[in-house]
């Protein structure tokens, strides 16, 4: 009984990257659904991580994030991904307007040895629903996007890393003096990835 | 300005010769021989470690020259402090699908457009101008207002017709007829705008030319009771009667009844033909309302009805073609159904009743705006706008003392004309003001003046 109680909980690095690349996929469209970058009727309602989540019908937006969360595993499963960043920029001028950023550490024993952790699913779960629950609140205290946007991800991955083929090498596109929120966490005791939300000072308006 | 950084960096590369080591082998192609903090791309904590603890280990490294692991640990950390050092930053090639701008350009958009094009229209609140109509008939069942192409208003009152020229405010009596054929009960304008129908008690109809203000024919015959309701289809006269009868005259010739219809068991109040003059509506005190088919009943000699209505429950006289929809017909119900209703006349559908409150008098649709115009009874004797199709109240409009049983509109289709049992006659300006820019469709607004024009 005990025993499989503990089997239950093991993770592996496999597994670890599927929960984070899943993570990335829906953490984007609850971005691009709450910031309003895509029309809220191109978005459909599911089930996950115990939260009713938004996710885009649209075909184009849809095989994008599916084919850079698929290239994420990929590479969170060789322990090359460092960060991921969400840009969204103003699609009149590409100024930067808000940055979401997804710092990822890779625990090294783990790609390397191949050994396996111990973490539950459920604890895994809650610490995301934390995440999902913050981004859908931002719009309460993020500056209003009322101009038309548009979005990119950047991937910060190790230098070692052959730049695949539908893939370039990007500038950072940072914000000049952002305001920054950081948000919850989580861990999956081989990939923890931290949030933050760096966004357009709203002084410069003012001045 | 070159040679100082330059000369600066010379003096820190000798007085820190880690820092100096660090760049030349991760970055000297990135010319970052001074290092300028930037906020966004590096936090304070890096930069303070490396400008304090960082030189001082450094030192100490110098000191002891062995590479320890202490050593790589930090300049491990300390390369995680500049991005480009550390990472390639990757990013697709195809780029996500540009929002469409649907959203926005729908919320932003509408409001000036809304602004400049259509500005409200104020809808006064009481009478431009109000006329003694003495010895009008008080009497649900007849038609005794018309306005005419000619921007001439004629009005029956007890025994008489009386024209009113809108141009030049002049009145005139066409005509007063015996006791024994009065009283008048209808008058209809021919589409010419000159020659005017005069329903009569005595069964008969006349026709007079205003121009020259005679008589021009009586049509005998058609029916065995009064004749409460008229309307002029290109040449064609048809007339309603108490006898439940509606006839067909042709003007021009000298037998002049050409078809009836039968289907009403009771006075035929409310007769109006549709704006293509392919329909005819007519309402009785039997609460029906039917729609002819011009071609239909040529042809076919059973004279059936194309729909028959029954939904009313009370006499309906009140109807109205709807001049931006064809095939729409408001019908409104007297005292006990309150109703205005809305036909599809080609399916028959009843596309949607409303209950008023109070009995309908008439009914004007407004040939400037979607709006409806209706004329009621008790309790308020009011006149109320409606829009169409959402039927919601856009005014009230307050003034006469009793019901207001008549109602017709200027040829330009911005005044209305409203009479009442309180004997007067009621101006209201609340269809709009003409506008300038389209005089052209106001010359078709009576609906088949093009077709008198062509023959």
């Amino acid at each position: 009984m005990a025993a499989r109680t503990v089997a239950k909980d093991i993770i592996t690095l496999r597994g670890s990257a599927a929960i984070v690349s899943e993570f990335f996929g829906y953490a984007a469209n609850s971005i691009l659904y709450n910031r309003g970058v895509y029309p809220e009727e191109s978005f459909v309602k599911v089930k996950k991580y115990g939260l009713p989540m938004l996710l885009t019908e649209d075909e184009g937006v849809k095989s994008f994030i599916t084919n850079l969360t698929a290239q994420l595993s990929e590479w969170l499963e060789a322990g090359k991904l460092q960060r991921v960043v969400l840009v969204i920029m103003s699609k009149a001028t590409s100024e930067v307007l808000e940055r979401w950023n997804f710092s990822i550490e890779t625990d090294g024993e783990v790609v390397e040895k191949g050994v396996s952790r111990e973490k539950s699913d459920k604890e895994i779960m809650r610490e995301i629903q934390a995440i999902m629950r913050q981004i859908a609140s931002s719009i309460t205290y993020l500056p209003c996007l009322d101009e038309p946007c548009v979005f990119d991800v950047l991937a910060y991955t190790d230098t070692d890393v052959a730049v695949p083929f539908t893939w370039i090498e990007s500038d950072p596109k940072l914000i000049a003096n952002p305001q920054m929120v950081k948000l919850h966490s989580f861990d999956t005791k081989i990939h923890k990835v931290d949030t933050l939300v760096s966004y357009k000072n709203d002084e410069w308006d003012e001045q | 300005m070159d040679t100082g950084p330059w000369s600066a960096s010379s003096k820190m590369k000798s007085r820190y010769p880690f820092q100096d080591r660090l760049f030349r082998t991760k970055n000297s192609q990135e010319n970052l021989d001074r290092f300028i903090p930037n906020r966004s791309a590096m936090d304070f904590g890096y930069a303070h470690y490396m400008l304090t603890e960082g030189n001082k280990k450094g030192r100490e490294k110098e000191n002891d020259a062995v590479t320890s692991p202490s050593r790589e640990a930090y300049q491990k950390q300390l390369a995680e402090a500049f991005d480009m050092n550390r990472t390639r930053i990757l990013a697709f090639k195809n780029k996500p699908p540009t929002p469409v701008e649907l959203i926005p350009k729908c919320i932003l958009s509408p409001p000036p457009p809304s602004k400049f094009s259509k500005p409200r229209r104020h809808i006064p609140q009481s009478s431009e101008r109000t006329l003694d109509a003495p010895d009008i008939l008080d009497d649900f069942y007849l038609n005794l207002l018309d306005w005419g192409c000619g921007n001439v208003l004629s009005i029956a009152l007890g025994n008489s017709v009386y024209i009113w020229n809108a141009d030049d405010s002049s009145t005139a009596e066409l005509v007063t007829v015996d006791e024994e054929d009065g009283p008048v009960t209808s008058v209809a304008w021919a589409p010419d705008g000159r020659h005017l129908a005069i329903g009569l008690s005595n069964f008969h109809v006349q026709l007079w030319d205003c121009h020259s203000s005679r008589m021009v024919r009586t049509l005998r015959g058609g029916h065995q009771a009064r004749v409460g309701s008229l309307s002029w289809n290109n040449h064609i006269l048809t007339t309603g009667g108490m006898d439940g009868r509606i006839v067909n005259n042709d003007v021009r010739v000298r037998s002049h009844i050409v078809d009836s219809y039968r289907g009403h068991q009771q006075e035929v109040c409310g007769l109006k033909w549709s704006p293509s003059g392919q329909q005819l509506a007519s309402g009785g005190n039997d609460n029906v309302v039917h729609i002819w088919d011009r071609a239909t009943v040529s042809s076919n000699s059973a004279n059936r009805w194309l729909h028959r209505f029954e939904e009313h429950r009370a006499a309906v006289k009140a109807l109205a073609w709807c001049p931006f929809q064809a095939n729409l017909l408001a019908s409104g119900g007297g005292v006990g159904d309150h109703c205005i209703k809305f036909w599809n006349t080609h399916t028959g559908a009843c596309l949607n009743s409303v209950n008023t409150g109070s009995q309908v008098c008439a009914l004007l649709w407004n040939k400037n705006e979607r709006e409806l115009l209706s004329s009621h009874g008790f309790t308020e004797n009011q006149l109320t706008l409606w829009k169409y199709p959402s039927m919601l109240r856009m005014g009230e409009l307050k003034g006469h003392t009793s019901r207001v049983l008549y109602m017709t509109q200027s040829p330009d289709g911005c005044t209305v004309a409203s009479a009442a049992a309180d004997e007067t006659l009621r101006f209201w300006n609340i269809f709009g003001t003409p506008d300038p820019s389209k005089p052209a469709p106001k010359a078709n607004t009576e609906p088949f003046a093009h077709v008198n024009r062509i023959r």
